[in-house]
């Protein structure tokens, strides 16, 4: 009898006891939240992109005591790539007052594209979201360079177009199919490859895989037996990634007419074997740990025990160093932020200026240790992109090569559609605030 | 001795047969009411009303719609999802076809969509009972979760899939889209919230609560008794998938802001019957206790380090919450098996004959 | 419209038969996967009558424990055939002692609650591992070390039909194993003591306490059972593609599945897992285009929701009598 009463005593209190969750700041800190997932069905995706991100930033502090002098206060708040989780956790971070979000996400991404002018907390969505929110005119507040996927796609049909001799005219009469997350990331090109596939003269064959049964792609994988499409490419994300490439290796395909967009890595690939050599995706970064920069978080982090990453090799691979230039461009946000409004803390106003002024130099890229990382990035108060040109990498069985130059993406035909996206996005969702935030002279 | 009811007499058949017809018990019932209408909007913080309550109160509602199938009916459901986002996506058709009309109104007419697509869904239950009727519900769950993603015309063609909530208005008060604030969010689902389970007291308390009941005991003895059972089972899930609707419109408008058909996903059919279970299976408070222990727990699990100053990693706290409240499942249910209601009413039952013990 | 659904597909049956014996081929062995996982669920379900839902990440677990142990193994330099094989050993340890745990701390204060409770229960169990799981082994995704088993890899390819049919060597070996699995088992059930004894707590508890059977011991043994038919069905799985925590929701086609075999027999289970399998490949292949591809996600429910309602029992499943 007693324990019973014992239960319900405890279970009264914890459901009655809730812990405030006041802001635990002190007086000069900058909070910078991570939203990470090293659970769940993407958690081989997401554990070295937060490794990465995690442990430059923790660099940051250990070298030189921050930005500008300001500590930054890391934390790392687990969504599982799970929307209502990624909500939770946005609410949960909004009283302590970050600088920015970065939701690696698109799911999460879609419902904060509101909340983030209202709340006024920039949202980083770094080369995923929703690709119209390049223009800053319609959405001061949400940025995601260095290129959406609508430059990427073109990107990828402008290394076909070369490989088939140069210039758009050899994709016509060509079979090319596109296989996809079926969520709102791998459902973003679809307008883009529909108006295309019309105007360019291919034909394009849909392959959807439902995130339910990504590891089970062999009837995708037959159709494109049946279909014999002369390319293929693949926007995956997660497990996706890996059993497309083994089941691609398992049906014969030509691994060398196989390109994905920029997300898988080093791992993705490696559990398909040697049949998996040639398989190409889109980078706008170098692998490898050959940086001044990369060497300075092996020494001041993960030597001395402060990262979490479960193997030392992994880092200065693809998704590590992915990381790495998310939290660049937090960084160099926050110094631009400090600079224009000459504030050392920071706010989340702040470094929305900070995010529409950025400009990534060379010789700032030197000054930072990446010295030919990754090219220079430019954004404006309209361009909250920069549609960067990105090269194609090859895999040769232990490592990604780049083997192409930087191949610009077709923005004759992607801008005038995303000018049109964001215009039907505001319409829809009308009546849509016009942009009151200035535009800083730059 | 607190809980005693001498004194208390009745003098009408109608006072007599009431819900609460102790008086203690009405001015629990305020108590708990002045809690939720005053109290906790003026002390709670943003995010204990945006984070904590509004999906309690939500998922509370779902709750009460599965408990009304699996609970009332025994019909084992897996499909709850499922109708839940056939109210969310019906709500948005008619909220953009139909703008000038007050959102709340597409909200509460969503539920007949969903009514519908259930009572579609619920037709084989004639036929096949327990856990194969689960099989047939999963393929609901599934189905529609696809013609979500593939029937383009469900989210107006949007490219990215996924449905956006515009900025919505009751009485000139912002309740949807980014300009409302979480008190005046939590005020609407609170009063929706009410409103309904109010109805589905007095459904479940009435005639057809009991022939549900009656079904749930044992259906051979039901039919012979008189009821039809077509009809019956056809009306638990048209009432049971209308409180599903309700709820999944007022999670995509008034919690999420936007939703992706994965937002409806087996996970939370999965979840909303853990509630029911663990809440007590034929119990309205025991679907608000089920959503309160399975939505709210983790939280405080996941709040718990940062403010006890213990340094554990992110991802840690994720693991340890499952396994804490995966064996917080068990414990409850060897502890009582018919779930925390029964806990409760135990409990006023100990209270009515305190100090003595029986 | 009509001539796309009823005559198309058999037009590209007969143009392609190359790629209808591949489909077909594939059904075969996704249908005897989803069989490995199915007979899970019915040895327990035969035995104690509870639906366990933690047959999916039972899979999960018992595949990181293998890797887990051997990825030991090498780091302390031992590794090779010898070291895998000492890995599946102890990892069908761990199994054993899950099932003695699981039937000591949930069972056996549970006996004699309703089905649903136990349902239930079995939640619990899930979460429990999958947090323990993520905790000792990580959330990433590893390989499974089928070189080390001796699991074949590679392809066959026989030419045949005009054009090529590519059968894996690891699909043919989990068509073997599985097939070698469900004899074993038959044989179990119906030569051995304990599998009789088994077979008798499946049809009454009382009359089988009453005999002197034990049923604690009976479902150590039954959830053992069941724990190394997850192991088999995790090195399987896991060698086609990765061991990670997104193959749990797998386990969730295992029930159209059962409910095809019905819950109770072993046979049931295989050829339901077949015509589910078979019936789901075809279905997504030649019918799926017309509706925007992707039915795979229902296509198996359906199938099996059809077939409800003519067999409310499954095919080979036990008569469901009711009593007033």
């Amino acid at each position: 009898m007693s324990l019973k009463k014992m239960i319900l005593a405890l279970s009264a209190a914890s459901m009655l006891a809730m812990p405030a969750i006041e802001a635990a700041n002190a007086e000069d800190s900058i909070y910078v939240p991570l939203f990470t997932y090293r659970t769940g069905a993407f958690a081989g995706s997401g554990a070295p992109i937060a490794d990465g991100m995690h442990d430059y930033l923790t660099m940051l502090n250990e070298r030189d005591g921050g930005i500008g002098g300001v500590k930054l206060v890391i934390e790392e708040c687990e969504t599982g790539y799970d929307t209502k989780k990624g909500l939770e956790c946005y609410e949960a971070v909004k009283p302590k007052k970050p600088v920015m979000v970065n939701p690696w996400s698109t799911g999460i991404t879609l419902p904060l594209i509101q909340k983030a002018g209202v709340d006024k907390i920039p949202v980083l969505s770094m080369a995923y979201g929703l690709s119209a929110s390049a223009k800053g005119d319609v959405f001061p507040w949400i940025f995601n360079p260095p290129a959406t996927y609508w430059d990427g796609f073109t990107q990828i049909l402008n290394y076909i177009a070369d490989q088939e001799g140069g210039g758009v005219d050899k994709l016509k009469g060509k079979k090319i199919g596109y296989i996809y997350l079926d969520a709102s990331f791998g459902r973003e090109p679809l307008p883009l490859i529909e108006q295309l596939s019309k105007e360019l003269g291919f034909e394009a064959k849909l392959y959807p895989v439902a995130a339910a049964d990504m590891q089970n792609q062999s009837s995708q994988w037959l159709s494109v037996r049946r279909d014999r499409p002369d390319y293929m490419i693949l926007f995956g994300w997660g497990a996706l990634n890996s059993t497309a490439v083994k089941e691609a290796v398992k049906t014969n395909f030509p691994m060398e007419k196989f390109i994905s967009v920029w997300w898988p890595g080093e791992d993705d690939v490696r559990g398909a074997g040697d049949g998996a050599k040639g398989f190409k995706t889109l980078n706008w970064h170098a692998a490898g740990t050959d940086f001044p920069l990369i060497q300075d978080i092996q020494k001041y982090v993960v030597d001395a025990g402060k990262s979490q990453v479960s193997d030392k090799a992994k880092v200065g691979q693809v998704l590590y160093n992915r990381g790495v230039y998310n939290s660049m461009l937090i960084a160099e946000a926050i110094r631009t932020a400090q600079e224009v409004t000459g504030n050392k803390v920071v706010t989340g106003e702040d470094v929305r200026r900070g995010l529409e002024n950025l400009n990534i130099d060379e010789a700032r890229l030197k000054e930072i240790g990446l010295e030919g990382f990754t090219q220079p990035l430019k954004l404006s108060c309209n361009d909250h992109n920069g549609h960067q040109s990105n090269f194609v990498q090859s895999w040769n069985g232990t490592a990604f090569e780049k083997v192409t130059d930087y191949i610009a993406p077709m923005s004759d035909k992607v801008i005038p559609l995303l000018d049109e996206d964001a215009k039907s996005y505001a319409e829809k969702n009308a009546p849509w605030p016009e942009r009151t935030e200035a535009c800083d002279a730059s | 001795m607190f809980y005693r009811e001498t004194g208390q007499f009745k003098q009408s058949y109608a006072a007599d047969s009431a819900v609460f017809p102790i008086l203690q018990d009405r001015y629990g019932l305020a108590i708990v009411m002045a809690i939720a209408f005053v109290l906790i909007p003026m002390f709670g913080s943003e995010f204990l009303l945006a984070s904590v309550m509004i999906p309690f109160l939500i998922l509370s509602l779902g709750a009460i719609g599965l408990n009304i199938l699996v609970g009332y009916t025994g019909l084992l459901s897996l499909g709850t999802a499922g109708f839940m986002g056939v109210g969310a996506y019906a709500t948005y058709k008619l909220s953009t076809l139909f703008p000038q009309v007050n959102i709340l109104v597409w909200i509460l007419c969503s539920g007949f969509f969903s009514a519908g697509i259930g009572v579609l869904f619920g037709l084989p239950s004639l036929r096949i009972k327990g856990f194969y009727l689960a099989v047939a519900t999963l393929a609901a769950q599934f189905f529609l979760q696809w013609c979500f993603v593939r029937v383009a015309w469900l989210y107006n063609y949007n490219p990215s899939g996924a449905i956006e909530v515009s900025g919505r208005t009751l009485f000139g008060i912002a309740i949807t889209g980014p300009m409302a604030t979480p008190v005046n969010r939590y005020y609407v689902v609170l009063g929706v919230v009410v409103v309904m389970t109010l109805i589905a007291s007095n459904i479940v308390h009435g005639r057809i609560g009991r022939t549900w009941m009656a079904v749930r005991d044992m259906d051979i003895a039901a039919q012979l008794m008189g009821i039809r059972l077509l009809p019956a089972k056809l009306l638990a899930f048209a009432v049971s998938s209308f409180y599903c609707g309700v709820a999944g419109a007022l999670m995509v408008f008034l919690w999420l802001s936007a939703a992706e058909p994965s937002a409806f996903d087996i996970k939370l059919s999965f979840l909303l019957l853990f509630m029911v279970i663990i809440g007590g299976l034929g119990s309205l408070i025991g679907s608000f206790m089920g959503a309160a222990l399975i939505h709210i727990l983790p939280i405080v699990i996941r709040a718990l380090p940062e403010s006890l100053g213990l340094p554990v990693a992110a991802a840690t706290v994720e693991h340890l919450t499952y396994l804490i409240v995966g064996g917080l499942i068990i414990f409850f249910l060897i502890v009582e098996p018919h779930g925390l209601a029964r806990l409760w009413q135990i409990t006023k039952q100990k209270l009515r004959v305190w100090p003595f013990p029986y | 419209m009509l001539y796309n659904i009823f005559i198309d597909p058999f037009v590209q049956m007969v143009q392609m038969p190359d790629l209808l014996v591949q489909t077909l081929w594939e059904g075969l062995v996704s249908g005897v996967l989803y069989a490995l996982i199915a007979l899970g669920f019915v040895l327990i379900f035969k035995a104690s009558g509870v639906f366990n839902f933690a047959q999916g990440i039972m899979v999960v677990f018992s595949a990181l424990t293998l890797v887990g142990f051997y990825a030991k193994f090498s780091s302390w330099g031992f590794s090779g055939h010898a070291a895998a094989f000492l890995a599946l050993l102890l990892a069908a340890g761990v199994m054993l002692v899950l099932a003695m745990l699981v039937e000591r701390v949930v069972l056996r204060p549970l006996v004699n609650q309703p089905d649903i409770i136990l349902f239930m229960a079995t939640f619990g169990i899930t979460y429990v591992l999958i947090g323990f799981g993520e905790i000792v082994f990580g959330g990433d995704p590893k390989q499974m070390i089928a070189n080390e088993l001796f699991l074949p890899s590679g392809s066959v390819d026989i030419e045949m039909l005009g054009g090529l049919v590519s059968l894996q060597k690891i699909d043919i070996a989990a068509a073997v194993i599985a097939s070698l699995m469900i004899v074993g088992l038959a044989l179990f059930f119906q030569k051995t003591r304990i599998g009789r004894a088994l077979r008798a707590v499946a049809d009454s508890h009382k009359a089988a306490l009453s005999v002197g059977i034990s049923l604690n011991q009976i479902w150590v043994i039954v959830w053992f059972a069941a724990g190394l038919v997850a192991l088999v069905t995790g090195i399987m799985w896991g060698a086609r593609s990765d061991v990670s925590f997104a193959l749990e929701i797998v386990a969730l086609k295992a029930l159209p599945v059962l409910v095809l075999g019905g819950f109770t027999s072993v046979p049931g289970a295989i050829v339901g897992g077949l015509i589910i399998g078979i019936g789901e490949k075809l279905g997504e292949f030649y019918w799926g285009p017309l509706l925007g591809g992707g039915i795979e996600s229902w296509l198996a429910y359906v199938i099996a929701l059809v077939f409800l309602l003519y067999r409310p029992q499954g095919l080979f499943g036990d008569k469901i009598i009711e009593r007033i």
